[in-house]
């Protein structure tokens, strides 16, 4: 495994009107790691992914990518260097089919400028993002609705938008939320596999403890806002802490 | 931008459509038909700018702003620069509009909804009020437009009905190119999910400024046709809350199902107005509010969608 550190956050707070919702996150990610953050509801687990992508701005503390002070800022700029993620709630563009939310996500990410002018159906953008609906098996549904599809198949597309600017790290927020039991290891199995080829380090907050076990390198386990176990997850999931607080 | 466009459907059609038009209204019918199929063609441009903000659920009710500012451009530039040369009469329409539309771009693009309409509305009226009390420029009398020229020569109105369908079917390219893009195909996706189009790198309020911008050129440029066609600019015609309102009326009648709706719709319209106007002029606002009800109840998507229902190009929605 790689051993640069790509992520790091010194005294990250983030606190809404007086409530505190994230507390003295330090937490060091190198370059390839795949890390599970678990929590109970309300423990701070998408406030620190918010903080990370630009969603929200922290009240004190600093967050370093790559050595760089990315600390409050924009959606777009996090995704522009390289810091991408997918939702809770699926946000993909509902009215559109799978291969226009792919080819938007595609053209904006490979063009810019004057290049944004030109038509959309490029045919090089065209087979990249059929290989891409490939990888992600959704090849199938590539010209239904988003509307009419499953939550599954909702989240694949989410995450592949999300990956289709090669990302250097990506944030998952419940990829496996509102899936079905059955098709929530098999899309974890495309997204990891596919995630790994290309070397992306990826942490993603789960509910679900066998996929937890199953995917991760490590477990940072939240509470009431602050992290109190960050330990590979076979040592994570036996913590006093964790059994107390998390898995209850 | 342009690569094959003269290939597309639907450009081939709307240069199909526009010909009739203009043979129809030059050759064939008389003067009081053929007018209204003129004003429907300038009128339409300003809804098809309206159509492209409406795409991304963004309904504007002082787009009247433009149209006006651009007719005033005409008529200033015609005072004060002497300017009666319909191509510069025309880019100096669209240029104004566009200015304008990029200044307060930068304060409407952080709206939505209902702050975005009546925040046009609010300018709308401002620019209204200002007109009306500027002597120099007419106050509500406005002022007179003289016969466009081109190339020195008196154009007439033959000559201009050609020139209008030319711009038009410029705008109708320009549209067309703008929506197939990458850029234009924002358009229904931020209308879907703003926060998704911010993640994938791109500034909706940046994307929702150009769209803005462009919808002030065509609505300039309707303007500066219809200060042209009519020889006449006064602010009640031309920046009136009502003239903003007709705008959306149409822009709902005629449907966003394709950049051709506008056009059919803004004539469709003309055509209403000056039937009902004949036949029942004391109820003539009546009759027009009832086709617009005939519309939504039984044609929700407008008259393009009947189009779509008896036409081969249904599948076409660009």
């Amino acid at each position: 495994m790689a051993t640069t550190e790509i992520l790091k956050t010194t005294n990250l707070q983030k606190s809404f009107s007086g409530i505190i919702a994230a507390e003295d996150i330090n937490i060091s990610v190198k370059e390839g790691e795949i890390i599970g953050i678990i929590g109970a509801n309300g423990a701070g687990k998408t406030v620190f992914v918010n903080m990370i992508t630009g969603y929200l701005k922290p009240t004190s503390g600093s967050i370093e990518f790559n050595g760089k002070n990315i600390t409050g800022i924009k959606p777009r700029e996090a995704t522009h260097i390289g810091v991408c993620r997918s939702f809770q709630v699926s946000q993909v563009f509902m009215s559109m089919t799978v291969k226009q939310n792919l080819m938007i996500a595609m053209s904006l990410s490979k063009k810019s400028g004057s290049a944004l002018l030109d038509p959309i159906d490029d045919d090089i953008l065209s087979k990249q993002c059929d290989k891409i609906l490939k990888q992600y098996n959704i090849m199938k549904q590539k010209d239904l609705v988003v509307s009419t599809l499953s939550q599954g198949m909702r989240k694949l597309l989410d995450i592949a938008m999300a990956v289709v600017g090669n990302p250097k790290i990506l944030l998952l927020d419940e990829p496996t939320s509102g899936v079905s039991v059955e098709e929530k290891f098999g899309i974890m199995d495309i997204v990891i596999s596919a995630l790994k080829e290309s070397g992306t380090t990826v942490l993603f907050v789960e509910h679900d403890m066998e996929i937890v076990e199953r995917y991760v390198d490590r477990v940072m386990a939240f509470y009431q806002g602050q992290i109190i176990c960050d330990a590979p997850p076979k040592q994570a999931l036996k913590d006093k802490k964790v059994i107390q607080y998390v898995l209850g | 931008m342009f690569k094959g466009i003269l290939k597309e459907q639907t450009i081939q059609v709307g240069i199909g459509f526009v010909f009739i038009v203009v043979l129809l209204g030059t050759f064939i019918l008389p003067e009081w038909m053929s007018n209204n199929f003129m004003y429907g063609l300038s009128r339409g441009l300003a809804v098809l700018g309206l159509m492209i903000l409406w795409r991304t659920n963004l309904v504007s009710f002082g787009h009247a702003l433009y149209y006006g500012f651009g007719a005033y451009a005409v008529a200033m530039a015609q005072k004060y620069l002497g300017v009666t040369d319909v191509f510069l009469r025309v880019i100096i329409a669209i240029a104004a509009a566009g200015l304008l539309g990029f200044v307060l771009g930068f304060i409407l693009r952080r709206y939505r909804e209902i702050f975005f309409a009546m925040l046009s509305l609010a300018f709308s009226m401002v620019l209204y009020g200002l007109l009306a009390k500027a002597e120099f420029l007419g106050s509500t009398d406005g002022m007179s437009i003289s016969p466009s020229t081109m190339f020195g020569f008196e154009l007439g109105r033959f000559g201009l009905f050609y020139f209008i369908g030319f711009v038009v079917i410029l705008s109708l390219i320009f549209a067309h190119a703008y929506l197939r893009s990458s850029l234009g195909h924002l358009t229904t996706a931020i209308m879907d999910n703003e926060i998704r189009v911010e993640y994938l790198g791109y500034s909706v309020e940046k994307a929702i400024h150009i769209k803005y911008v462009i919808s002030a050129c065509l609505a300039g440029g309707a303007g500066g046709l219809m200060a042209a066609a009519l020889g006449q600019v006064d602010p009640d015609s031309m920046v009136l809350w009502s003239v903003s309102g007709e705008l959306v009326f149409v822009t709902i009648m005629a449907g966003l199902g394709n950049i051709l709706a506008p056009f059919v719709g803004a004539i469709f319209f003309e055509f209403i107005r000056t039937y009902a106007y004949e036949f029942a002029p004391q109820a003539w606002q009546m009759i027009i509010g009832g086709t617009l009800l005939a519309i939504i109840f039984f044609l929700p998507g407008g008259l393009w969608s009947l189009f779509q229902k008896i036409n081969p190009f249904k599948k076409e929605k660009k």
